[in-house]
């Protein structure tokens, strides 16, 4: 990196926003704002893609992490708490073993980062990937590509199945 | 501390991924877990990408990052329709409250 | 020394005829009744007999002093000592076979006719073939040790068939004692034995004696062992001394002298045939036998002699007394029997050995058929055995009279039958002795006494039974009945004649009056019906015996009449060849008047016995013998009743015994099993310790472990509490921990 003190100083604020929201998430009481902290979570990573040069997918994930999954948490939280539960409806179970599972495991994964003499090959332009995304994803990756295209049509049917089933579970016994 | 290395998106792409594991062990909501993958699956993206940036790997890097939001957009769906279910059997998304597997 | 293969069979028919009698007897006889029992054991003595008549030819015609041998197998050979199961014939046994086979024959076929009717006929053969087997063991083993077999066998025998009718008590009791007094008699001789065998083992290395590597016990071998331990002595009197006192003690026992022939005349509870075969011709004699087998031991110790010598007489003359106040037939002829053996033991005694053996032969004879001819008489007056009850039975039975008459002249000593050539023999020997003690003429006063006293109750039991009238009794079942005195004999008695069930009185009483109960002549009561004559079975028997007491003479003609050894004599050389040397007062020529002198002194007495009797009790008529008793009522009585000795031994032995035996059934109840009931605390103290152990240590252990089970089983429920955020959190936990074990103990970097 060229300039020497902005970037990693911008990389900072950013990660720094990113892991409170996504703290915020994980302390909250009120799942309603869990899923706010959620949106800024997703938003700071989308522009962390952008500071590894990879746009393409920073778009991406700001349309389909914040405008796909985020709405559809929303709509969720709406369906399945009452509304005058909604302060209340996070509560954390047996906090103990979590914690710890999940502190130790973050030592030893920053232990490890910090410790491996990583080899850094970057040479530091910044170009669109688009293109070369693109050229993959008809090319070589197109195996995974159509895969993934029919993996979606799975999961649009089984979830309209699932829930047909669910919604016919309410139907009244008359019809 | 002068340029930004891999290790810094590294460690925070552990922190992301320990704090989406705290959040799905420790909560009781159901979506509270759903989040905390969410969390997870981002933490490991975002690792793809620094990868494939400073190791010089090429387009596969941020490939394999596309088709991660594209899963984890999936899973969602299902996964919220399996708590839709749950809501309907249990009449409660309290995953403490859903243990019929005890014993 | 020839061998002889079948030897062993003579023993061995009436021991098969036993056995079979003995397993199938019972079944045999409630469906066919008596024949097959009858077959089974006449044949069986009568092949036996065939066989040792085989035998004796073969004697015969061997030279002089030939033994016939037969080892059947090999019983005991350990360390020095051998005795087999061998029989052996030489002179001496093989006149006994042939006496013992042939008398015990001719008295089966008496029992057949005698025990007709009786529930245990088969029974009865079967003890008559067992005793047999026994008898013939004694006189044929080889060696002490079978000869003792046999002893102690004819024992049990006789046990066996003097309370053959053991549902009366009087009858087991009577056989109780004589078995037990047997006993005693086999324990002197067992001691007698044992001194003899340790004396001649080898224990003498300081008198330069030499072990010999095998030891034998048999008749064969004993002389020479004997001969060369005459010179040991043991606590003063000589080995051999001590050695023919005992078993001279146990002779005592089996051939009824004083003091152990007690016995004898209560064993007349037993069925007559019992009385003749047991007590007249074989087991009483079996005494003698072994004496004169031992000759060369009695030979070398004049003390021993002397000792027989005297006690034979003693009771030669102390039971004859007891006779001549006897009321019960069978019991005077019991007590002629002990007379009669100890005139035998006079025989031997004085060294005289072909003589005692000779009036062994000849008793046997006369002694077998007065008894056979008194129960002949028996049967006839329907088990009526008291004398005073009878009179007059010669108009009814001739040829039991007639035999009856035969034997009371062979016992008496008469010339014409044989008793008067074995016991004129033996007094003879008696005065002419000159090896004992004592001078030889003392022994044979006291005989001479005896065998007059001997002719006086015989024939008085003769003219009781035979002459005078017949008359007949209302009631014979019971014997209060005093309505007919016979003023002939001794009243006074009476007050001792209660009834059976008076234990004290020693048997007197229930052996006179065999009650009919035993036999199924229960229809008997009231009048009884005139005595006939018995069938041929039981007459037949007593005329061949008849015949034989004559002929038998002609084996002992003396060597007065003829300047010939007698025939007996000269056949029994060999095996008392020892005998020749003793000592004598008058020397082979010489005495002979002396001899004519008592032998027509003998002869006179017995005529002067035979002449008092007649006028005293022909006809039954005389008051004299009433009057004699109430002379002399105490003294009656006192002999009239055994001397008392059997009440004598009773307070004095017999409660001993008793008492002994209550000390040590006190000292284990008391003692010894208190001993063992403290060893029974002690240990019920340790199973209660283990019990406690038990119970709160293993049991809290095994209660440990299941309740650790338990624990650990509902700690482990908490793992499974059904909710994810657990199980999440345990996966990864797991992952942690085996990221950490790569890590930090495999050094697997990623």
């Amino acid at each position: 990196m060229n300039n020497s003190i902005l970037v990693p100083l911008l990389f900072y604020i950013v990660a720094g926003l990113t892991l409170s929201f996504a703290l915020f998430a994980t302390l909250s009481k009120n799942i309603v704002r869990a899923v706010f902290s959620l949106l800024g979570t997703f938003v700071g990573v989308a522009i962390l893609y952008g500071m590894l040069s990879a746009e393409f997918i920073a778009v991406i994930q700001i349309l389909v992490y914040v405008g796909g999954i985020l709405v559809l948490m929303l709509f969720a939280v709406m369906l399945t708490s009452h509304i005058e539960n909604a302060p209340n409806s996070n509560r954390s179970g047996s906090r103990f073993l979590g914690f710890s599972a999940g502190s130790i495991l973050a030592c030893i994964l920053i232990i490890l980062m910090i410790q491996t003499p990583w080899r850094s090959l970057w040479t530091g332009n910044f170009e669109p990937i688009t293109r070369q995304l693109g050229q993959y994803l008809l090319n070589r990756g197109i195996l995974p590509f159509e895969i993934l295209s029919i993996l979606l049509l799975a999961v649009l049917i089984g979830t309209v199945v699932v829930a047909r089933t669910a919604l016919q579970q309410n139907r009244p016994p008359h019809e | 501390m002068n340029s930004l290395g891999i290790t810094h998106f590294l460690v925070l792409s552990s922190l992301l991924f320990s704090i989406g594991l705290v959040c799905a062990l420790t909560r009781k909501n159901a979506l509270s877990i759903l989040i905390g993958i969410e969390l997870i699956l981002n933490a490991a993206g975002l690792n793809f990408v620094a990868f494939s940036r400073y190791g010089n790997f090429g387009i596969e890097g941020p490939v394999f990052t596309l088709f991660i939001i594209v899963l984890a957009a999936a899973e969602a769906v299902v996964a919220l329709a399996m708590i839709f279910t749950l809501q309907k059997k249990y009449k409660t998304v309290d995953v403490d409250r859903t243990d019929s597997l005890r014993g | 020394m020839k061998e002889l293969s079948y030897l062993w069979l003579i023993p061995f028919f009436p021991a098969l005829g036993c056995f079979i009698n003995a397993v199938t007897g019972r079944r045999l006889f409630n469906r066919y009744g008596e024949l097959p029992s009858k077959i089974i054991a006449l044949t069986a003595s009568w092949l036996s007999f065939g066989v040792a008549l085989t035998a004796f030819i073969t004697l015969l015609k061997s030279p002089s002093g030939t033994l016939l041998y037969n080892k059947a197998w090999t019983w005991i050979q350990v360390g020095h000592l051998e005795a087999n199961f061998a029989f052996a014939i030489d002179a001496l046994s093989g006149m006994m076979v042939l006496i013992v086979t042939f008398v015990g024959s001719l008295i089966h076929i008496y029992a057949t006719g005698y025990m007709k009717g009786d529930p245990g006929f088969w029974r009865f053969l079967c003890y008559l073939n067992g005793f047999l087997f026994a008898m013939l063991l004694l006189v044929l083993g080889d060696n002490l040790l079978l000869m003792f077999v046999g002893w102690e066998g004819v024992g049990v025998c006789s046990y066996l068939l003097i309370g053959f009718w053991y549902q009366e008590l009087a009858n087991a009791r009577a056989g109780m004692k004589a078995f037990l007094v047997n006993r005693v008699g086999d324990f002197a001789f067992l001691i007698g034995f044992f001194i003899l065998f340790w004396g001649l083992g080898g224990n003498w290395d300081h008198q330069g004696y030499q072990i010999q590597n095998v030891f034998s016990l048999t008749f064969r071998e004993l002389p020479q062992l004997v001969a060369a331990a005459s010179d040991k002595t043991l606590w003063g009197l000589p080995l051999l001394t001590w050695v023919a006192l005992f078993f001279f003690l146990g002779a005592t026992g089996k051939s009824a002298q004083i003091p152990l022939y007690v016995w004898l005349p209560d064993a007349m509870a037993g069925p007559t045939p019992v009385s003749a075969l047991i007590h007249a011709a074989t087991m009483v004699t079996a005494g003698v036998y072994m004496i004169a087998r031992l000759n060369f031991i009695y030979i070398q110790s004049p003390l021993a002699m002397t000792v027989v010598a005297c006690v034979g007489a003693l009771t030669a003359l102390f039971a004859a007394t007891i006779g001549c106040t006897q009321h019960d037939i069978k019991k005077v002829l019991a007590y002629s029997t002990v007379s009669q053996l100890g005139f035998m033991f006079i025989g031997v005694g004085v060294g005289a050995f072909w003589a005692g053996t000779y009036h062994l032969l000849t008793h046997a004879l006369f002694k077998a058929c007065l008894f056979l001819g008194a129960g002949s008489v028996i049967m006839a007056m329907h088990h009526e055995q008291d004398m005073r009850k009878m009179g007059g039975l010669s108009r009814f039975m001739p040829r039991t009279r007639w035999t009856y008459f035969i034997a009371c002249l062979a016992i008496t000593g008469f010339p014409v039958a044989s008793g008067f050539y074995s016991k004129d023999e033996i007094l003879w020997q008696a005065f002419n002795s000159h090896a004992l003690l004592i001078p030889g003429y003392l022994i044979w006063a006291v005989g001479f006494l005896a065998a007059g006293l001997t002719s006086f109750y015989m024939w008085r039991s003769y003219f009781l039974t035979f002459t005078g009238t017949y008359e007949t009794h209302t009631d014979h079942s019971t014997n209060h009945h005093s309505s007919h005195h016979t003023p002939s004999l001794k009243d006074d008695e009476h007050q001792h004649t209660t009834q059976n069930n008076d234990v004290s009185s020693h048997n007197n009483n229930a052996s006179s009056h065999q009650t009919a109960s035993s036999l199924n002549h229960a229809h008997h009561s009231g009048q009884h019906a005139t005595p006939h004559e018995q069938p041929l079975a039981i007459t037949g028997v007593l005329i061949v015996l008849a015949i034989l007491a004559v002929l038998v003479s002609f084996l002992g003609i003396p060597k007065l009449w003829t300047h010939h050894d007698p025939i007996l004599k000269h056949y029994l050389a060999p095996v008392f060849a020892q005998a020749e040397h003793l000592p004598k007062l008058f020397g082979p020529h010489e005495g002979h008047g002396v001899e004519w002198l008592l032998m027509s002194l003998s002869v006179m007495w017995a005529g002067m016995g035979c002449a008092l009797a007649w006028w005293m009790y022909r006809g039954r008529k005389n008051p004299f013998p009433a009057q004699l008793v109430a002379r002399f009522p105490r003294l009656n009585k006192i002999i009239f009743n055994k001397y008392y000795i059997d009440e004598f031994y009773k307070a004095t032995l017999v409660r001993a015994f008793m008492g002994i035996s209550q000390f040590n059934n006190w000292f284990d109840k008391n003692v010894v099993d208190f001993v063992v009931l403290q060893f029974a605390a002690v240990i019920r103290f340790f199973a209660w310790i283990e019990g406690m152990i038990d119970k709160h240590i293993i049991d809290a252990c095994v209660n440990f472990i299941a309740h650790l089970t338990d624990s650990l089983g509902k700690a482990s429920q908490k793992l499974q509490n059904g909710q994810l955020s657990l199980y999440f959190a345990s996966l990864i936990a797991g992952c942690i921990c085996l990221a950490l074990f790569l890590f930090y103990f495999m050094n697997i970097y990623p």
